[in-house]
């Protein structure tokens, strides 16, 4: 098997008295797809942000492209190619789909010999119709604002910004929640097209049949411990919950 | 589920969430180009009016009268084009008025002082507008540190700073009024790119007052005055700045969605404050005008502009809630305003009767407005969740 793309060392995450995440170690390589799974309260979205940056962890390491990573700050994870989509993905709805992708690294073209700069809005829009085109996601136009998308489709976007940018792992927090079922399985679709493309993905879900229909791997947390780590195939959804009500609990996990 | 029914459930997925009736299409557009429509029937109806009720022996569209509507915006167009921007970013600036006097009376103090130690005119009214606007900026500064940076509300920081910069003013101006300005200045803030004498002994004249006198100056058109020609280039500026650089598109980011903003790494706090300071730049060029219109430094000429300024930029379509807006829109409602009071004054209309009649317009515009999000989200509500 390939080297890790990521590790997580024994990563514990401590709120005053709460331990949230307690020495949790885990591993996602190029083109896998991990599922992290728990109830509310398991401690999958802190131990998901100390890897994005959004907090630091107090004990334990995290290893990116076989080197040693810190992150003061989201934009750190950014830079080195960890992108996260939460589920309020982020995006200025009154912008459209180009302005989005590019939202705060917009590409400007030379005016008067330099003297300004415009945005190259042709260029943006014809990037993010590309990357766009290459998920195999289709939109009626990409000029008006993004509010007037739906649901999926703002994921999608989100989405195509994270690919645009070149991301190396994508971590995905509960992307199916408030959409419809139609637009569940254009998520799950998307995902599958980024496993294909080499992205691996981290999808954090208490969803069970998303799990099993994106994941090759499932990782389950209760009270900011790992339980178990799992093949999808080779387990099944009554096993899995008994993982993560806590009735069930592996020793080397 | 089967392959074909997942096959179906994407392209319905990927298809447009809700679809328009003709009558909700008509209805949206209108709502968008409402004030432009507004504008246009209320010039028809003053240029119907207007003759009908003084006899015919005034009409509302001739050359002049065009002229004095435009100089009759400029105050407002300028305090409302700071504004704008600062709205689309979901802010609000009250301090624009009393920097406007600030800028007139620092302005004013500046020109008269450099001008009495032997500058000459030109170099003069140049440190005069470097004053203005300069002084401006640096209140534009502090509202912007302390709002961006100490998480004060925009609403209360502006109001404490229109405070402070009203008694500034006022302390510096002592006694309201900067006078003994040089008489040249004159020229600057009221003569015109072109001048027109209609009829006999007539003609065209550009750049230069002509000497003339009783009929001939009575019939004297003033085209394009300097001042109108200055704000018609701030106009452009901001139209380019808000609709085309990476400036605006983050003015409209931080209104759409603030944390969308920081979390694209687009420096927010740097931005807030840049765009507090050219708010309060485009008052401090509004206040350098009207010193060189009256040959005067005035502590009370912003005060009253305040709220017909934010007045202009809501009939202009700027969302309160930001985001959303233009800068054509701005100038819209600045005309609309300015054409309503002349128009009222010309028909004999009492002028209190402007601020019932303005009051009501703002009122309508915030509805045409909210009526144009019902019509989306209907339109949109049978797929959208």
């Amino acid at each position: 098997m390939s080297e890790p793309l990521l590790s997580i060392r024994n990563m514990s995450k401590i709120f005053g008295g709460l331990v949230a995440v307690d020495d949790v170690s885990l591993e996602v390589r190029r083109g896998e797809v991990v599922g992290l799974l728990g109830d509310n309260g398991a401690g999958k979205s802190t131990l998901i942000k100390c890897v994005s940056g959004v907090y630091q962890a107090e004990e334990g390491e995290i290893v990116f492209e076989g080197a040693p990573v810190t992150f003061a700050n989201p934009m750190d994870a950014r830079r080195v190619g960890i992108e996260t989509i939460y589920q309020d993905l982020a995006l200025a709805n009154n912008l459209d789909v180009g302005a989005n992708i590019f939202l705060g690294r917009e590409v400007k073209k030379r005016r008067l010999g330099g003297l300004m700069q415009t945005l190259d809005d042709k260029f943006m829009l014809k990037e993010s119709r590309q990357t766009l085109d290459s998920l195999q996601i289709r939109f009626p136009t990409l000029t008006n604002p993004i509010e007037k998308l739906s649901g999926g489709q703002r994921q999608a976007v989100a989405i195509a910004r994270a690919v645009y940018w070149d991301a190396k792992l994508m971590i995905m927090d509960e992307p199916t929640n408030n959409l419809g079922v139609p637009e569940q399985h254009k998520v799950l679709e998307l995902i599958r097209t980024l496993k294909d493309r080499g992205v691996p993905v981290i999808l954090i879900t208490h969803v069970l049949p998303d799990a099993f229909a994106v994941t090759d791997r499932v990782i389950v947390m209760h009270r900011g411990r790992k339980v178990t780590e799992k093949i999808t195939a080779q387990t099944n959804a009554g096993e899995l919950v008994q993982y993560m009500v806590g009735a069930r609990e592996d020793a080397a996990a | 589920m089967t392959e074909r029914a997942s096959r179906l459930a994407l392209s319905h997925a990927a298809s447009p969430p809700g679809v328009l009736t003709p009558a909700q299409r008509a209805a949206l557009f209108l709502s968008r180009i409402w004030a432009w429509v507004f504008l246009a029937a209320m010039v028809l109806f003053f240029v119907v009016a207007v003759p009908l009720t003084t006899g015919g022996s005034v009409n509302f569209l001739t050359v002049r009268n065009s002229q004095n509507i435009l100089v009759a915006i400029i105050p407002v167009l300028l305090l409302g084009l700071g504004q704008t921007f600062v709205i689309i970013a979901a802010g609000i600036d009250l301090s624009v008025g009393w920097v406007m006097s600030l800028a007139s009376v620092l302005s004013a103090l500046a020109l008269r002082g450099v001008f009495n130690s032997g500058v000459p005119l030109f170099p003069s009214v140049l440190v005069g507008l470097a004053a203005g606007v300069g002084g401006a900026a640096v209140v534009g500064f502090v509202n912007g540190v302390i709002i961006a940076k100490l998480k004060v509300p925009a609403f209360i920081v502006t109001l404490g700073t229109s405070f402070i910069v009203r008694g500034v003013a006022y302390l510096m101006s002592e006694n309201t009024t900067v006078i003994g300005l040089p008489s040249g200045i004159r020229a600057y803030g009221n003569d015109a790119l072109i001048y027109h004498i209609g009829g006999e002994g007539g003609g065209l004249y550009f750049l230069h007052r002509p000497e003339v006198s009783g009929e001939l100056l009575r019939r004297m058109d003033i085209i394009l005055p300097y001042p109108v020609v200055v704000t018609a280039f701030v106009v452009a500026w901001a139209m380019f700045l808000l609709h085309k650089t990476q400036f605006g598109r983050h003015t409209y980011a931080i209104g759409g969605s603030m944390d969308a903003a920081v979390r694209s790494g687009i420096p927010v706090d740097r931005h807030i404050i840049e765009l507090y300071m050219l708010s309060a730049a485009t008052s401090g060029v509004a206040g350098f005008l009207s010193t060189l219109r009256y040959t005067a430094g005035s502590a009370v000429i912003g005060d009253p502009l305040l709220l017909s300024s934010i007045a202009a930029v809501i009939i202009g379509g700027v969302s309160m809630f930001g985001g959303a807006g233009t800068v054509i829109g701005t100038v819209i409602g600045a005309l609309i305003i300015a054409v309503l009071t002349t128009g009222l004054v010309m028909l004999n209309v009492d002028a209190f009767w402007q601020f019932i009649v303005v009051g009501a317009v703002v009122i309508v515009a915030v509805l045409i407005d909210q009526s144009r999000d019902l019509i989306m989200a209907r339109a949109g509500g049978r797929v959208r969740r």
